[in-house]
């Protein structure tokens, strides 16, 4: 199973590696099963994160200490 | 000598001067000439002579308005200079006071961008080798841009459309008038320091070269070559080239097109996705369709078909061989011995225990004949799994016809 922290990035890495596994076929029929599991669990995360994406727009503010703030911003837009 | 007045250098001097200074003409003067014998000095300030076919006139530029200049002077070049005409007593010769200057022909920040472009080419500054790739997938984007305007909408309306998982860092600079260049400069380099994005677009939307010319700054160039982020420089309109273009790692022809060329694109992405999953299924049929096959031609092997027969042959077989070695004499033990290896050697890849290692179990009926379908079974049957190192008796709990052991467990 995908785990929780991948990123999306990750996530296609990973799907990258799991299709060049399960194209050359050498793997086992147990490991090309739970490699199919993975991936298709993958691809619903990565469908699922594009989906439920919200994005998020930040203004920084040079702190006090120099240290960068983040204020929120304003878009003036519904998107 | 008749009652004249004689004056001292000095008073000739000072009266010269007032005589000068009280002329309205002379107080605000432009002058066309060519520069020649252009020095600076290093109280900051600019001595030169204008030239024209006849005659010559010298010239001061004092720090103040020279560090105002937008080009380079250079000797030969035709300018107009903006001035007044004193006296310098000391010397009692007259000369320009320049309070500007601008290149003649030419627009001044035209030449101003040609020079520094030169220069900066020279030191290396454009070339390809030092630009750094995009990264394909950026999680924070830090844009560098006036906080109003259109150009930042653009950019964040396009970053949110085509790949809303990147989070937008804004850096709020003014991107025209004379502190523009520091502040970019500046939030260039504050985002290095805080690491605070991987990527940067630094810009703005299109305007007069006036308007633009922040993004024509060597401080700015200087902050862009020295990102360790790679920087996309999306400036005015597609035509407007700046030096900031040619330094960044990416150059974009608009605002909007600084965020294209930032993300990737959902839609394709979805696109993307959605032919592993294709390619998944496509492997995923070969492998099960191979290993069917594979099944296929193991089961009709004899060695599955009564294992233990065949290997007490095998056995009888290598004591045979092993007591006719001992007999035979020196000369066909080698002969023997090859024979030996190679039936041995057949022996194991034929053995039920390798298959059984791989994850094949044999199942057997209660009188024991090898099990190839539950077609000779029924409910209650007693059956006797053997794994490579071990067996387990099952009771057949259910017969479940047609079903395929392929399909997902």
């Amino acid at each position: 199973m995908a785990k929780k922290e991948l990123t999306f990035e990750q996530s296609i890495a990973r799907l990258d590696e799991i299709v060049r596994l399960l194209e050359r076929g050498d793997a086992t029929l147990e490991n090309s099963l739970s490699l199919f599991e993975e991936g298709t669990a993958l691809i619903r995360r990565c469908g699922k994160l594009l989906d439920t994406a919200e994005q998020k727009v930040v203004m920084l503010k040079k702190g006090a200490d120099g240290t960068p703030e983040e204020l929120p911003f304003d878009t003036g837009e519904t998107v | 000598m008749d009652e004249r007045k004689v004056y001292s250098v000095t008073e000739l001097n000072q009266y010269v001067k007032r005589l000068l200074d009280d002329d309205p003409e002379l107080s605000e003067v432009y002058v066309g000439g060519e520069l020649s014998n252009y020095k600076i000095y290093p109280s900051g300030h600019h001595y030169f002579t204008l030239k024209d076919a006849e005659g010559s006139l010298r010239c001061v530029m004092f720090r103040g308005n020279a560090s105002r200049l937008r080009f380079r002077p250079e000797n030969g070049m035709k300018v107009i200079a903006l001035g007044r005409v004193a006296v310098f007593p000391r010397d009692g010769a007259y000369q320009l006071y320049v309070s500007d200057l601008t290149v003649y022909g030419a627009g001044d920040l035209h030449v101003a961008f040609e020079q520094l472009k030169a220069k900066l080419y020279g030191e290396g500054l454009f070339d390809a080798s030092h630009k750094k790739p995009i990264p394909r997938f950026p999680a924070k984007i830090a844009v560098i841009t006036s906080s109003a305007g259109a150009a930042v909408r653009d950019i964040i309306r396009v970053l949110g459309k085509r790949y809303p998982l990147a989070k937008v860092i804004l850096l709020p600079v003014r991107v025209q008038g004379e502190e523009a260049p520091a502040e970019i400069a500046g939030a260039l380099r504050y985002a290095n320091r805080y690491r605070v994005a991987e990527l940067i677009i630094a810009g703005r939307g299109g305007g007069s070269i006036e308007d633009l010319w922040a993004f024509n700054d060597e401080r700015v160039a200087r902050a862009i070559y020295d990102s360790e982020i790679p920087v996309i420089s999306a400036v005015g309109h597609e035509p407007d080239i700046t030096i900031a273009d040619f330094v960044a790692d990416l150059r974009a022809a608009t605002p909007s097109n600084g965020a294209e060329l930032a993300v990737p694109d959902q839609m394709e992405l979805r696109e993307a996705v959605a032919s592993y999953e294709i390619r998944f299924s496509q492997a995923l049929g070969r492998k099960i369709a191979a290993e069917r096959q594979r099944v296929k031609d193991l089961s009709a092997k004899r060695v599955l078909q009564s294992p233990s027969n065949y290997l007490d042959d095998k056995r009888l077989l290598l004591d045979n061989l092993r007591s006719r070695l001992v007999l035979t004499g020196e000369k066909s033990v080698s002969a023997f011995r090859h024979q030996y290896i190679r039936l041995a050697s057949q022996l194991d890849a034929m053995s039920p225990l390798k298959v059984l290692g791989r994850g094949y179990a044999i199942a057997k009926s209660e009188n024991g004949t090898v099990l190839k379908s539950a077609e000779t079974l029924k409910k209650g049957d007693a059956v006797t799994v053997l794994f490579a190192a071990d067996a387990v008796d099952c009771t057949v709990e259910q017969i479940r016809e047609g079903e395929s052991w392929q399909k997902k467990n």
